[in-house]
């Protein structure tokens, strides 16, 4: 059992083993930055070039600090300050990036299906770190990384994921990886929020949140995106927070080691009180950490893949 | 792959494990400031025996660690097939310590490189050994081996294959011819 893909585009496009396989060798990648020296030279004379369409702070410190720990050189284009501007397509931006010689792209864009057309286009290596309402592959990776680490298994585990499910690209990428590895998941959310179909995803849906909690051994909060609500369709942030936010008094009625985890940044007082962010239930910052093993692990996997190098 | 010979039985490599333990002691003058690193897999359960050994003979513990040179290989780039990145699990301070490092079969030195690489992003020990269960000679680098449980003349067309009960269930040294 290997890996032979030149890109991670999607959870929804990899099998159970090769998900596991990430989680495997992002278990050996953890230990790098508990040493004094955090770096290997395992991609020592690769580039990997972040290419954001979206602001992104974290995601793409995450990405660059795992580079840079496996020797990589990292370059940033921030597509506000670049030819994106004068106009560039997309493709003729990643082909400039292959014939600069660089070896992985790692691409954040506000167009589902982005990364999957870049990828095609190109014979390096796409990450895909987020596509509009697609997937956010490395970011359900992490959660199930961080879930297994907290529990022990995936395998039977009954996940909530809260939130925002119809714009989001965590809650997806979160069914396909967590319900191939034996997971039930449960997305729950005001009906407006919880888009038609995903129950063929493999996951429930409710709108009844103490109910979802009480047989629940994680939940992922998702984070309103109240700056994208052109709409006005979502509801006002304090009912939100009263009908779905994540108390203590709520977290009192479920099982006592509930894990929750929230991909960040942290509306609090929105999607869960402090109270629980910092509480002991809490594993957000161990995320975080996570998040880079995991990226590690993507970046050696998909740099090693014979796929469409030869 | 055809087995050829069976160069060391069970006995054989726990006593060659146990002269390797007293070597280790002797050179190092005791127990006192010693470190045992295994290179993974089978290296790790070869250093972990000689560590229990040198605990009888000395009764001070040893600490003993496992080293993944996956990462430091020369050839990661060529590597045939996806090679698994496993666990490096080094729990204790390696400076300034006498450190025996520990591997299977010491062939043609490439493996022992990459251990030194990563080591050295450890810390500084004050001096690092080799033992290996078996040498096989050919090597391709000037590095050599400290304590030796066998030499043995091998040509380049055949393997040396280190079973240990830890992963494979019985003790042996055996010498296959590559097909």
């Amino acid at each position: 059992m290997g890996w032979n893909k030149k890109d991670l585009l999607g959870l929804e496009y990899l099998t159970a083993e090769e998900i596991a396989l990430i989680l495997d060798t992002a278990e050996s990648f953890k230990e790098v930055s508990t040493r004094e020296i955090k770096k290997v030279p395992a991609l020592r004379g690769k580039t990997a070039v972040n290419l954001f369409y979206e602001p992104s702070t974290r995601t793409r410190v995450s990405f660059e600090v795992a580079a840079k720990r496996l020797s990589a050189d990292v370059i940033n284009i921030a597509t506000e300050t670049s030819s994106v501007r004068k106009g560039e397509t997309l493709i003729d931006t990643g082909k400039n990036i292959q014939a600069l010689k660089a070896d992985i792209i790692i691409m954040r864009h506000n167009c589902s299906g982005a990364a999957n057309i870049l990828a095609r286009a190109l014979e390096i290596s796409v990450i895909n770190a987020g596509d509009g309402w697609h997937e956010h592959p490395t970011q359900a990776l992490l959660d199930i990384f961080t879930l297994k680490e907290k529990l022990g298994k995936i395998k039977g585990l009954n996940v909530a994921i809260v939130g925002d499910i119809a714009h989001s690209r965590v809650a997806r990428s979160n069914i396909w990886g967590l319900t191939k590895l034996g997971a039930k998941v449960t997305v729950c959310a005001p009906q407006m929020l919880l888009p038609p179909g995903i129950e063929l995803m493999g996951a429930k849906t409710t709108c009844d949140i103490d109910e979802v909690l009480r047989s629940a051994d994680a939940v992922n909060v998702l984070r309103m995106q109240f700056e994208r609500d052109e709409n006005a369709a979502f509801p006002e942030q304090l009912d939100y927070f009263k009908k779905f936010g994540i108390t203590e008094e709520r977290l009192a009625k479920a099982k006592r080691d509930i894990v929750v985890m929230h991909p960040g940044p942290i509306n609090r007082g929105i999607e869960m009180s402090s109270g629980v962010a910092d509480g002991a239930n809490s594993v957000i910052l161990e995320q975080v950490t996570n998040g880079i093993a995991v990226r590690m692990a993507v970046l050696f996997l998909v740099s090693q893949a014979k796929e469409g190098k030869t | 792959m055809k087995e050829k010979a069976k160069i060391l039985d069970q006995e054989g490599i726990n006593r060659a494990v146990m002269r390797i333990a007293h070597e280790i002691i002797e050179k190092n003058k005791g127990a006192g400031g010693l470190c045992i690193v295994g290179i993974r897999n089978r290296g790790v359960y070869i250093a972990q025996r000689i560590a229990r050994q040198i605990q009888q003979i000395e009764g001070a513990l040893v600490a003993s660690g496992a080293l993944d040179i996956t990462l430091y290989r020369d050839d990661l780039a060529l590597a045939s097939g996806q090679p698994l990145v496993r666990k490096t699990e080094i729990d204790f301070d390696i400076n300034d310590k006498n450190l025996v490092l520990v591997d299977d079969v010491l062939y043609t030195g490439r493996t022992i490189r990459a251990a030194l690489d990563a080591l050295i992003d450890f810390g500084r020990p004050k001096t690092i050994q080799l033992a290996v269960l078996v040498d096989r000679g050919h090597r391709e680098l000037p590095i050599r081996a400290d304590f030796v449980g066998k030499n043995i003349p091998t040509s380049q067309k055949e393997s040396v294959a280190v079973r240990l009960n830890e992963s494979d269930g019985k003790d042996e040294v055996i010498i296959t011819e590559n097909a």
